[in-house]
């Protein structure tokens, strides 16, 4: 069992200017998962009648990308390839103070508290992370098409991301370049993205550079922190698309 | 949408960054082979500084464009910078950046100013009273007074006396290194290159990014204690 003090930014909407509020939580088990200690804290806020913390969660099971949460100065917390809702309290010791905060990202506004909109990843996804198929039921199938194993491989790491936004969290220049790194990959490899490869890779960079997100510098911070250990080789992939369409194109 | 400026894009930025830093990395190699040389003889560095001085495609093409890529590579580092600081507005209160990347990687703009910084001293102890001998004065031929034969190595054995310049000399290539220990590297993964060659080529640029520099620190002691 441990006593913490959790340190957290509460913000009570995004008009609001936010700080960060100091809470104790007593009697956490090491068993418990980080969400779950922070369902511990929102019973006993709302228990005082003092608003719950407010924080992104859906699956609780690592899949869905919803949970958020920089935890102690990293994204998702000290562990590695999990998501916050993976992490659990035995990462802590009694007596810790730990540091909560919001994904800080101009392109991430908070929306209250912990939570932030990432709709600007959404906004990227619809500018070109998706292959456009006939489906009046002639649909081929997807088995009929030759692959080789190393693409289908890397094309499947790369279709990993689950898009919860810890790259852009982490990178000190919130640069969202190992997201959409992920996403033009994903097609990239395979031979249904091939007719639509030119300008998916040019309007989802430049939709990229729209929402404000920074430049690159290749610190790599991303690979390390992400839950899904997409690559930098998928950057490396996007860039040479990226030169490959600017150059090519009409 | 592609059309709207090539160097608008991040992505075109970087590469853009990446080929002047390949430029300057080329001639950064060409630059300690030639001091080198000064270790040596003091008439082949004489006489291959009196070809570099004195060659039209060096003198008209090459440097221009090295000054171009000089200039080019740090306003696109100041750029990108700007950028990146505006795409976070607010900072974290609590960040551990060391857990997840080189402290090399995270500073590049600290330690490339503190290369711009020393580029200035550079272009004032040599290039500056280089191009007043040939442009302000019309000598061309090498020779000036005070000198015995031709002029560059006495030049650059004066300059190394002062140990208060071999120091910041010394400081300032050690910058320069850790600016190349990430950089070398990262320029690679800039333009698209991670393969299987990549492990080979990050620790051949951690071989480049820590002896260059340091020939350079090299060369800058032995004249000071030659001198001395
Ligand atoms: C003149 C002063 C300089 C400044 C202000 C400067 C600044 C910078 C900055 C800020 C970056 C990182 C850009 C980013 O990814 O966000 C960078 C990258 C780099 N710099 Fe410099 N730099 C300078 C001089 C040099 C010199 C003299 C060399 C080599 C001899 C060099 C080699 C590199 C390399 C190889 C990169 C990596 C390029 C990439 O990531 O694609 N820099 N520089
Ligand atoms: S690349 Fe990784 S860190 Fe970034 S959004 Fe996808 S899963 Fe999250
Ligand atoms: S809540 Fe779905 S991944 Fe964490």
């Amino acid at each position: 069992m441990m006593n913490l003090t959790l340190r957290i930014w509460r913000q009570k909407d995004s008009n609001s200017k936010g700080r960060m509020v100091d809470y104790k939580v007593t009697d956490i088990s090491e068993h418990m998962s980080f969400l779950e200690m922070m369902d511990v804290l929102n019973e006993q806020l709302v228990n005082s009648g003092e608003e719950p913390v407010a924080f992104d969660h859906d699956c609780r099971e690592g899949i869905c990308g919803m949970c958020s949460l920089y935890i102690n100065g990293e994204a998702h917390g000290p562990d590695r390839a999990i998501t916050t809702c993976q992490l659990h309290m035995r990462s802590f010791k009694d007596g810790d103070t730990i540091t909560i905060e919001p994904w800080r990202a101009t392109a991430f506004p908070v929306i209250k508290d912990l939570i932030v909109d990432r709709m600007a990843l959404e906004r990227i996804q619809h500018a070109g992370g998706f292959i456009s198929v006939n489906t009046s039921g002639n649909t081929q199938d997807a088995n009929s098409l030759p692959i080789s194993k190393i693409n289908a491989d890397e094309a499947m790491d790369a279709a990993a991301c689950i898009g919860c936004g810890a790259c852009v969290a982490t990178c000190k220049n919130a640069s969202a370049m190992l997201f959409v790194g992920a996403k033009v990959s994903q097609y990239a490899l395979l031979p249904q993205g091939q007719v639509e490869a030119k300008e998916r890779v040019l309007n989802m960079v430049a939709q990229m550079d729209k929402e404000g997100f920074g430049n690159c510098t290749n610190t790599g911070a991303c690979e390390v922190e992400c839950p899904k250990g997409i690559s930098l080789e998928n950057i490396a992939r996007m860039n040479r698309e990226y030169l490959k369409a600017s150059i090519l194109s009409k | 949408m592609s059309k709207s400026g090539i160097l608008k894009s991040t992505i075109a930025r970087k590469v853009a960054m990446a080929l002047s830093a390949f430029f300057l990395m080329v001639f950064l190699l060409q630059h300690l082979i030639i001091n080198s040389t000064s270790m040596v003889s003091a008439d082949t560095f004489n006489d291959i500084s009196h070809f570099m001085g004195t060659n039209f495609l060096i003198q008209y093409i090459l440097q221009p464009v090295l000054l171009f890529g000089v200039v080019f590579h740090f306003i696109m580092g100041f750029v990108l910078e700007l950028k990146n600081r505006k795409s976070r507005s607010v900072k974290y209160a609590k960040n551990n950046g060391a857990a997840n990347s080189s402290w090399m990687s995270r500073n590049m703009i600290l330690t490339g100013v503190v290369i711009l910084a020393f580029l200035g001293l550079h272009f004032y102890d040599f290039w500056i009273p280089e191009l007043i001998t040939k442009f302000g004065q019309g000598n061309w031929s090498g020779v000036v007074e005070g000198h015995e034969g031709l002029r560059y190595f006495g030049e650059l054995q004066h300059k190394f006396v002062d140990p208060v310049r071999v120091g910041i000399y010394c400081l300032s290539f050690i910058l320069l290194s850790l600016h190349l220990l990430h950089g070398f590297s990262s320029a690679f993964q800039s333009v698209g290159a991670n393969n299987k060659y990549t492990r080979g080529l990050k620790n051949f640029g951690i071989a480049y990014a820590v002896l260059v520099p340091l020939g350079f620190v090299v060369i800058a002691l032995f004249h000071h204690f030659n001198h001395c």
